[in-house]
């Protein structure tokens, strides 16, 4: 019988420890599915955030390090200078990123380093116990804003994709959703080209994924997919903010 | 009137921040603290307290925020651990070379690499020449009453220096025991209203924080700071004494147990002394004189009080949960300094023990103990320093 569909051989087989109806394994499918359809496995360094994504280098198959938290970036610069014909990528959430590793990932985009970076946005600190992460929407209730998130004390969510697009050494800026099977393919289709954009040496690329966190948001799995929707979108919308001309 | 409850070591100190209600905290999650904060924040948010609670990017910005609110005037406080104390090494010469009376808990917390998020001294030793007051607590009384403490410590205007608050990762900040809560306005009155030294925007008196000091006054600089710190210890013991009266707990500079009349000892920090006070009993009840040193003010070190203590002892072992790799472990080293002007002085070994949170158990105390009763017979040391409870 011919096989019709098979894992990606860019996911190990550990089974992953994310929660029930959380979004993190989807992206790790489509960032590992990526990997394989470019055939640059063998040649591919990870660098894990501290966050859920802590175990990363469990499921990845492929060489893995793992950054001190917000320094992800930082330590991909230095793999991506040593070893130029690698692909390189990190995968980070919003607290990781935006929150204390601002500065690494404004500057490496700033140089123009050709890595890749995954974004995955929560609105949370999901790790930590769902404390308030600069991404957090307005009104949004955290263990550290139990009555919502109010912008006179706590100030307004970041729009990370948005704010890097602004800089010149960033080649590709974009934000998807893995709400739906649509966002999911077009999730896929923008980490192919992040990736691309690496390969041609381009510049920096980032896909900012926003990803549910049911457990931290104290909402089922298809009521989190729904908030998502309803809430997220709107506040972090969806499409490309900065691309190379002339396509990939 | 006591209130007991049985809390975690997290929630007793947030319990202890909250009766003190500070002007602001600017705070990062990171486990195993981020329970501490977290209660706090629900006392912000329910209006138990009017402090702004800052909720910052990092522990650099959260160290840095706590400095600017210290230096405006305000009465500050913070909570962080391992890699977090780490991040904010920077800020942390900043508040103390500032004078600024900043209180600190740090749940202590192992350093990467490898990442590990359990209890270890790592991270507070690593801050030990950061010019900060350190109180080390064995359980979650002892955290939550040093707590209390720390800011009549920090605020003495003979003082003003920031103090850190250590209690152990999970093991003390997680478990819950059985604490005697003090009442609102005792607390209260114990810490009184908050003095502003030199706060900013005084017009009459216009000043600049942290300036440029270079090769004509750096140094005097420093030796003031050292000479500010060789007043704590008696600061420390008059806010015990009047801590004592108010409580009915008593506060030294160390805790000794069965140590007066012993022939060999051991020095241990926080929650796992709790464990070796058991052996030492154990060893007691087969009439060998045991006795145990449990360093509470760590920073400043008070050398003469310590080789008072120890000075009868035939063998000490030291233990410590933290190294220095290539030297010894840090309280081993202070020890040592505190022994060495002694005419006789005790046979000395270093153990370390319990990185990363490995289990320190009665079996542990108990070896070095009958490592030490040999010593003791032979006057001989083996090994000066050695890891003990290792998987081979
Ligand atoms: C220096 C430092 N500060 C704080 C932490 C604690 N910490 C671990 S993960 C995390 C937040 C993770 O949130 P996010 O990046 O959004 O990832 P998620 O878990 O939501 O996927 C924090 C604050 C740490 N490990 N190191
Ligand atoms: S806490 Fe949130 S982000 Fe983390 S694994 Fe669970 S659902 Fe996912
Ligand atoms: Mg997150």
């Amino acid at each position: 019988m011919a096989v019709a569909t098979r894992r990606t051989q860019g996911l190990t087989d550990k089974q992953l420890h994310y929660c029930p109806g959380c979004t993190h394994g989807i992206i790790h499918r489509l960032v590992a599915e990526a990997i394989e359809e470019l055939g640059v496995l063998e040649k591919t360094v990870g660098v894990c955030p501290v966050g859920c994504a802590v175990f990363a280098y469990e499921y990845f198959n492929c060489d893995m390090i793992e950054a001190a938290h917000g320094r992800a970036p930082a330590v991909a610069t230095g793999v991506k200078r040593v070893l130029p014909e690698s692909v390189v990528f990190t995968y980070q959430g919003d607290g990781d990123l935006a929150a204390i590793g601002t500065a690494e990932t404004v500057h490496v985009a700033s140089r123009g380093e050709k890595i890749t970076t995954v974004f995955v946005n929560n609105a949370v600190y999901g790790m930590t116990g769902g404390q308030m992460a600069p991404t957090t929407l307005l009104g949004q209730k955290t263990t550290t804003t139990p009555f919502g998130r109010q912008a006179d004390v706590a100030g307004f969510p970041l729009r990370v994709a948005e704010l890097v697009a602004t800089i010149e050494g960033a080649a590709y800026i974009t934000r998807v959703a893995v709400n739906t099977p649509k966002n999911i393919l077009r999730a896929k289709k923008a980490i192919l080209k992040a990736f691309n954009v690496q390969i041609q040496g381009l510049g920096f690329s980032l896909v900012e994924v926003l990803s549910t966190c049911p457990t931290n948001w104290g909402l089922s799995p298809p009521e989190a997919l729904r908030w998502l929707k309803e809430k997220m979108i709107p506040a972090y919308p969806l499409g490309e903010f900065k691309a190379p001309e002339g396509g990939v | 009137m006591a209130r007991v409850a049985a809390v975690t070591g997290n929630e007793a100190v947030a319990e202890a921040l909250r009766q003190i209600n500070p002007d602001v905290c600017a705070a990062y999650p990171i486990t195993p603290q981020t329970e501490l904060m977290q209660r706090f924040s629900s006392f912000v948010a329910n209006g138990k307290v009017d402090t702004e609670i800052i909720l910052v990017e990092s522990e650099h910005s959260a160290m840095s925020a706590c400095v600017g609110a210290a230096a405006a005037g305000g009465r500050v406080a913070t909570a962080t651990c391992g890699p977090g104390l780490a991040l904010m090494w920077e800020m942390l010469y900043v508040a103390s070379g500032m004078r600024l009376p900043i209180v600190m808990a740090v749940v202590n917390r192992s350093l990467s690499a490898p990442l590990n998020i359990h209890g270890d001294h790592s991270d507070a030793m690593g801050a030990r020449d950061s010019g900060w007051i350190q109180l080390w607590s064995e359980n979650a009384q002892e955290a939550y009453d040093n707590t209390i403490q720390a800011f009549r410590i920090a605020e003495h205007l003979d003082i003003r220096l920031p103090v850190m608050v250590c209690m152990d990762g999970f093991i003390i900040s997680h478990s819950i025991a059985r604490i005697d809560y003090l009442e609102d306005d005792p607390v209260k009155n114990f810490v009184a209203d908050y003095k502003s030294v030199y706060p900013l925007l005084d017009l009459d008196n216009p000043k600049s924080f942290g300036p440029l000091i270079l090769t004509d006054k750096y140094h005097e600089y420093k030796r003031a700071q050292h000479e500010v710190m060789t007043r704590v210890k008696d600061v420390v013991l008059t806010v015990a004494s009047d801590f004592e009266k108010m409580s009915g707990r008593k506060y030294e500079l160390f805790e000794t147990y069965r140590l007066d009349d012993a022939e060999i000892g051991i020095v241990i920090l926080n929650s796992a002394a709790g464990t070796a006070k058991d052996v030492v009993d154990s060893f007691r009840e087969r009439g060998v004189k045991a006795g145990l040193l449990k360093p509470r003010l760590f920073r400043p070190f008070p050398y003469e009080e310590y080789a008072q203590a120890l000075q009868r002892l035939k063998a000490v072992a030291v233990l410590d949960r933290s190294d220095s790799f290539g030297g010894y472990g840090p309280v081993f080293m202070e020890i040592c300094s505190a022994l060495y002007p002694l005419a006789q002085r005790p046979a000395a070994v270093n153990k370390i023990y319990g990185l990363g949170g490995r289990d320190f158990l009665p079996q542990h105390a108990a070896e070095v103990f009958a490592e030490l009763e040999e010593i003791a017979r032979t006057g001989r040391v083996k090994t000066t320093k050695e890891y003990i409870g290792v998987k081979e």
